[in-house]
This record gives C-alpha cells, structure tokens and sequence, in this order.
C-alpha cells in the first residue's frame, strides 16, 4: 500500500539522516567545542586538525590519548620522603614565619606544576578528568596539612582519570590525604567518626537522600581502622580499632568492613546515575536529561565503571553536541585562565601568577571550599568574580607594559607572608602578554575568518569589527561577555 | 513593598527642592534599617557558645571538651558564654545583645549542603526552593531606588539568601577595589542563553551599585587582622554609606569541629566577638548602631554528645547571637533540652528558623513575613 511504501520511505530518509548526522565531519566550530569541553582551550591548529573527523573518530583519538601519569617532572619536594605533617604550635616566632613562608611557596609550585601539565599534556582531556575527580573527591589542603599527600592523591586521580571508578572508589577510601580530610584516620571501634562515612555515600556514590542516618552510623563502623600511618604517610589497618560486629548498610548485613560497604554503594544502580549526571553537568549543560543519563548510566554499570565507555556515551551523544547546548556552560577560573593561555600560545616562564588568578577567581586547585567541590555553573560569577575575570583577561589583551595586577589574594591575610609574594607575582605577571602580530601570523591566511569561532562558544553579545586587524578583533571578542562561557 | 512606596512619595514629594537640605537629609539617611548577617559556616556548636553551666547533663555529656565552670562567661543562674566570647558582656549588661537558643526546624537534615539550602531558602525540610530568603523579600519589597543594592555578600561564597534573579545583589571583597574596577563591567544587552543572561544581569548589577557606592569613610575605629576583620571592615564602610544597603552578609568558619575542637572553636568565636565589638565601634562612629542589627544564623549547630575524637558530628537546633542598639537584649527561645534528645542524640529544636527570619521581616523592616516565608511564624520580641 502507498502507505506503507510511504512510511518506509519516510523511515529509510529519517535513517540517512541520522547517520549522516553522525558521519559527517564535525567541522570546525564542532572541533572547537570538543576541544574546549575536554581539555582547556585550543590553538587554531589543534582545532583544525579535528575538524575533518567525525564525531566517533574524534572521541576515540582523545580517548585513546589517555595517560595515566603527568608529562611535566614534579618539583622535587613532592616526591621525596615524607615529610612529617608540620606543626607550628612548638615553634618560635621566627620559625614559624620561616615555615609558613615555605609552606607558601611549595604550595604555589605544586599549583604551578599541576597548571603546566594542563597547558603541556598531549591529554588535556587526562587533566580535565583529574580535575573533575578532584571536584568529586573534593579534598583540601587547608586540612591536610601536607602537600606530598595531595601530591600523591593528584597521581591517583590521574591513574584512574579515564581507568575505572569501582577502583577509584576503593582506593579514595584508603587514600591518606582522604583520611584526613574526612576524619576517618581516627574513626575507631571506641569511636566511630561518621564524617567519611556520611560523605561518601552523599557526594561520591548516591547522593542526597539515598540512605539513612542509620545507614552512616553502621557504615562509620565499617571504616573504623582504615588510618594512616602518620611517619611514612601511607595507609594502615588497625585491627585493634576496627569494629567487627555485624552492621547492616542499605540492607546488607553483615561483618562489613570498608571495602564491603564500598561494594554495597557500587551495587546500586543510583551510584551509576549519580556520576552520569554529574559527568553531563561537566561536559553538556546545567539541567541534565533524566533519559539520557540513565542511558549513560546503564553503559557504565555494563563495563564495570569503565571510565572510558561512559565518557564515550557522552561525548558522542547528540545531547553533547546539539546547537542549543553550545555555550550553555559557564566557564571555570582554570577554563579561563589556562584555555587563555593555550587558546593563544601564551606560554609564560613563571606559573605562578595564573595560580594566582585562577584562585582570586574562586577555583584554588587543592583547596575546594568544602567536601562538596566548587558549587560551578553560575555559581562561578559574582560581581566580585566577574570584576576579577575582567581584570585578567584586560592584564592579557592589553600589552605588554608591565603593570601590577591589584587582585586582593584571598587566602592570605594582608602584611604577613603573602605580601612580598604579592609583589614578585605582579611583577611575574610581564610575560603575560598577548601578541597580536604573532597570533595573527600564526593564523596563516584563511585564520581570520574563523576567529570568532576560534574565540566564542556563543555568539557575541556586542558584534564588532570584522575588517579590523586581528590583535583588535581578538581584543574584541575576549572582552565580550560570551567569552566567559564555553 | 508599603514601605517603598512609602519611601517614594516621600521623595516624590520633596523633589521639587532638590538640593534643598531637607532633601540632602531625606537623601542621607536610609530610610530602611540595615540587617548584617553572620554566617557561621560549617555548624556552630551552640552548646559550646551559649554554655547551660549549671545543668549536669553538660558536663556528663562533654568530659572532654566542656567549658569548665569557672571559665564560662556568666550571665544568668544557668546560662552563660564561651570565654572566647569575653567581650560580648559588655554588650549583655547594655541590654543590646538577645540570645535565642533552641533555634531550628522540624524534621531537621544532618547534610551540610541541604541544611544550608533549607536556611537560605526558608524552606521545609521536604521542600525545594529555588530562590533566598532575601531576595523574595526584596521582590516584594524593594529596597528604596535611591538604595546601591538590596544586598551585599561580603568575600568569597555563595550568593545564599541573596540568591535569585529578583534581588539587587552584589557581592564584594572591598568597596574601594570594587569602585576601580567596576569600569570593566559593560552594558551589554541581552540574550535568551540563561548562563550569558546570568552575567548580563551582574553586569548591569555592577554597574547600578557602582554609581551609587562610595568607599572613602575615615573609621577612628582599627579593625581586627585577618579575613573575617576585613570582612567587618567592610561591612563598615558599606553602613556608612549616603546610600545604604538593606542587607549585608559575612561569613566565618568553618565551624565543623569533627576532632580536637577546643582551639578551633576557641579561636573561631574570638575572631567572632572581635569582629563584632569592632564592627559595633564603627557602627556607633557612623551614627548607625541603632539602624543596624546584627545577627547570627548557621546549617545546624552540633551533637551535645562530644565524639572521641575530641568534637562533635552535625547536630540540628542551636543558639544565635543578635545585636544592636535597637535590639532588645535577653535570652529568648528555650534553654537546650539535653534531657529530651531525639534518637541520634540530636537536640529538639524551640524557635523555628523562619521565626527567626520573620521577626527581621515584621519587625525591623515592616515585611509581610507570611509571602517570603510560605506561612505565619511566630516573631520574637527581641525587636
């Protein structure tokens, strides 16, 4: 009948179109949206090199660019032997200053070197999942106390980056810098401490609601001897302080201990979908597709919490790539800062001041605000925030003259350490400098025309001059409002 | 919104001798009375605050880590202050300080980021809102036009009971570095992308607060070091403004005292009374002492029960601080019912939250309580 033969026909069309959709070439605004969501900004080259492929071709090479260890060396402290949590309480004035003097500046080189790995990686894809796992296993070096621990629990969050998250899981609950960030170093039989327990079912595994208060105070006896040996840094069981009584978790019960709990909060299908979500709050829009993210979930729990399958779910879904959700996402402190850098080949000496900014912004890589990670989204812009994000990118664009950069730095107090640091940043600050003569001819002959779907995810909010020379439309389109999304 | 209107025909009404000292006066002094919120940011240990000495469930319950005695800050037979807390007596024997203890809500949540979303957004347990306390008063109630901002929040953190797209809200580290740089900020148009709206919207917010904003009042007054003194400093600046600001937000902690909390709570609540006897001094310089209260909220305040590590796990009702010079000071609320904890050991609570809030509605600003706050709460008469 004509009707089916209609029908038919209608369906075989709808199906080329689909998988035409699919197999074309992602083009270059496609490249760059890629990039930008999965690393932190990209060169005109890097982008063109995307373009040609198509949307599974172009997953695949980033995924398969995975690493599961930084490119950069680390300053040598980080890697030599522990060196015991600092106390200042017994110390003299003068010592104190002397530690608290080096404490701030070996936490700037940890920071530097973490942001010269995101600039310098062949993976930027690599960083931005540590960095997401690090928002997820949110954990402070204000408590910590210890920069060679976080240094370590970094390398962690980076093996497992794009590895397996069940693994992950396991090894956040034994990791020391999370020992002590959450308490559980001195969870013990006599004394359970519920605050790994509680969070690690709140924020890393089901979220708000999916437990009961019971539910913490028997998972907190489970974790009870899961320590920290506090001369070599590493993790201990102690017998004598785990409780082995029976506990019941989410129904299961039984002589649980951690690793068992872990494995209760893996078998819930929530878990699956908690991650999904949050991985497209990262990568596709502020309001997640309850549809979609199941899918995603159901991909995961399929592999065993494979990281790479989820991430190829997301990356390829149209929702990924669908026109309405270009832009959507406001862009982070590091977003901004690093993407700059490397969006246009500004490759300062000194780091330093980037971890600076990215910190006066609101994002101080290794010291979230608390054990949820930074809140994002809008959350990002305030008019303090935004005044800030303003000052950096007018410190960039304008020149090369050298200029103090007036940003309150928020961790330090005024007068104390900070300030004479304060001062050498602002002077570290000259070789910040966007060369527009140099980017232009970086471009080669077709690159001006691109320019703004090099720079913007979103079409700019103020048009400018298009028959203006680069370094001016450059300087244009950065201080659009549109450039602070991506 | 009676009181804007209020406000404008007053205005209305003298502008034809703009320029007039009647006018500069009308101009000068705010007509709406300044609030300045504490956060407490992680769950302040109320007990350990507002200490019930002569109960012996207190000492039973806190071997370790209870105030002794001899070291509390008396102010009644039963009830006094964390010794850290030395120099708000001064404040209680003026009769410019209310304690309200017992304050919370029912079916209370022991997560951090929900308890601090129900605070922020005046809501039930089981309700989500979207938009702060705050900014639904001031959808319904606009501060004056003449007004830099509905609300201020002071350093780093979210936009809290300010949030929402129908407040005039900024937020802020210093007045004079905000004034520098609000040229960076562009009138920019619109957009139906809500992330580029969002911005469009701090933008235009900037640049409102930043004509009308001035930041070069000299304080005789030295502010405490650190961030929460810079904060206050602030704050300061801010009340001293010709154009004033309905509501100005700070925050310290954190206040979530797992293990060893004695010297963090101790030097918690030093920087708190510091903070505020010094803020008190410059609100007196200023003129504005008996226009401004000062008041304390958090997520929840801690377990009576001290863990072995020394501190204490997330609890529920908890004692809050306000003063000013038009406050009238007291306890108010019920002392904690140690003998009346519910099964985790949590503290019944007296006063709910939203009563709280609604006595700063009704009371000090003449706000219809019941629209922001989704019902009637009782006030308490500390106003």
């Amino acid at each position: 009948m004509l009707s089916d033969a209609m029908r038919s026909l209608f369906a075989l069309v709808t199906f080329l179109a689909a998988f035409a959709s699919q197999a074309a070439a992602i083009g270059y605004d496609g490249a760059r949206h890629l990039l930008n969501r999965t690393g932190f900004g990209a060169t005109d080259a890097e982008i063109a090199r995307y373009a040609t492929l198509e949307r599974a071709e172009a997953v695949d090479r980033l995924l398969a660019g995975a690493r599961s260890e930084a490119s950069v060396a680390p300053p040598d402290f980080l890697d030599a032997p522990f060196d015991r949590f600092y106390r200042v309480n017994n110390l003299s004035a003068e010592e104190r200053m002397a530690v608290q003097r080096r404490l701030a500046q070996q936490s700037f080189a940890l920071r530097a070197w973490w942001l010269r790995e995101m600039i310098e990686t062949p993976s930027p894809l690599t960083e931005r999942m540590t960095l997401f796992w690090h928002n997820h296993f949110a954990t402070s070096q204000q408590k910590v106390r210890s920069l060679q621990l976080m240094y370590r629990q970094n390398a962690l969050l980076r093996r497992e980056s794009l590895g397996n998250f069940a693994t992950l899981l396991h090894a956040i609950g034994k990791d020391p810098a999370m020992l002590v960030y959450l308490d559980n170093a001195r969870n013990r039989r006599q004394a359970p401490n519920e605050n790994f327990a509680r969070e690690v079912m709140e924020l890393f595994t089901l979220g708000e609601g999916g437990y009961t208060e019971h539910d913490v105070k028997e998972a907190a006896r489970a974790f009870t001897g899961w320590s920290l040996d506090r001369e070599t840094g590493e993790f201990t069981y102690r017998r004598m302080w785990h409780d082995y009584g029976e506990k019941t978790v989410l129904g299961r019960s039984g002589r649980l201990d951690g690793d068992d709990v872990i494995d209760v909060l893996l078998s819930k299908p929530q878990t699956a979908r908690f991650i999904a979500a949050k991985m497209w709050r990262e990568f596709v829009s502020p309001t997640p597709d309850a549809a979609e993210v199941s899918r995603w979930a159901d991909v995961f729990r399929q592999s065993r919490y494979e990281v790479k399958p989820l991430l190829r779910a997301a990356l390829t879904s149209d929702a990924f790539w669908a026109e309405a959700n270009r832009g959507a996402l406001v862009k982070s402190p590091v977003d901004l800062v690093v993407g700059t850098l490397r969006t246009f080949g500004i490759r300062p000496m000194d780091l330093r001041p980037a971890v600076f900014a990215c910190a006066a912004l609101g994002q101080n890589p290794f010291a979230p605000p608390n054990v949820k990670g930074w809140p994002g989204g809008d959350a990002w812009i305030d008019s303090a925030t935004l005044l800030g994000r303003r000052q950096f990118v007018d410190r960039v664009f304008r020149g090369s003259e050298p200029e103090p950069m007036p940003m309150a730095m928020r961790e330090e107090g005024k007068g104390g350490p900070g300030a004479p640091l304060r001062r050498m940043l602002e002077r570290g600050m000259t070789d910040y400098a966007f060369d527009g003569e140099r980017f232009a001819r970086s471009l080669g002959s077709a690159g001006g025309e691109r320019l703004q779907d090099l720079v913007l995810a979103y079409p700019a909010v103020s048009p400018s001059d298009t028959e203006a020379p680069v370094g001016d439309r450059v300087r244009a389109l950065v201080a659009d409002a549109s450039f602070q999304l991506k | 919104m009676t009181l804007a209107r209020r406000e404008f025909l007053k205005l209305a009404a003298l502008a034809p001798f703009a320029g007039s000292r009647a006018f500069a006066a009308a101009m000068q002094a705010p007509a709406r009375k300044l609030l300045i919120l504490v956060e407490l940011r992680g769950g302040n240990d109320g007990l350990n605050t507002v200490i019930p000495y002569a109960n012996p469930a207190y000492a039973a319950l806190r071997p370790r880590i209870g105030i002794a005695r001899d070291q509390v800050v008396k102010l009644t037979e039963t009830t006094g202050l964390h010794p850290s807390l030395e120099k708000m007596h001064a404040r209680w024997e003026a009769r410019e300080l209310a304690i309200v203890q017992g304050v919370g809500y029912p079916r209370p949540n022991l997560s951090h980021f929900r308890s601090i979303e129900i605070w922020d957004t005046a809501s039930s347990s089981e309700e989500y809102l979207d938009s702060g306390w705050l900014a639904r008063a001031f959808e319904l109630s606009p501060s004056p036009q003449t007004f830099a901002a509905d609300g201020v929040v002071v350093g780093a953190g979210s936009m809290g009971p300010l949030a929402g797209n129908n407040a005039r809200a900024i937020a802020l580290a210093n007045p004079a570095q905000f004034l520098r740089n609000a040229h960076l900020a562009r009138d920019e148009g619109e957009t139906r992308n809500p992330a580029l709206a969002h911005i469009l919207r701090v933008e235009r917010d900037v640049r409102a607060s930043a004509q009308k904003l001035t930041a070069d009042h000299k304080f005789e007054t030295a502010f405490p070091t650190g961030l929460f003194g810079n904060a206050v400093g602030t704050a300061a600046q801010l009340a001293a403004n010709e154009s004033g600001v309905s509501v100005i937000r700070l925050s310290l902690g954190s206040f979530d005292t797992h293990a060893n909390q004695q010297g963090t709570h101790a030097n918690l609540l030093r920087q708190l009374a510091e903070g505020i006897e010094a803020l008190r001094a410059a609100l007196v310089e200023a003129g504005r002492w008996n226009t401004t209260v000062i008041a304390t909220y958090a997520e929840f305040g801690r377990r009576p029960r001290e863990n072995q590590s020394g501190g204490t796990d997330h609890g529920t009702a908890s004692a809050h601080l306000v003063l000013g010079g038009g406050v009238k000071g007291g306890m108010y609320g019920a002392t904690p019912a140690l003998d009346r904890l519910d099964g985790e050991g949590n503290l019944p609570h007296a006063v709910d939250f939203r009563g709280y809030y609604a006595t700063f509605l009704e009371r000090w600003w003449g706000i219809d309580s019941r629209a922001v706050l989704g019902g009637r709460f009782d006030t308490l008469p500390i106003l």
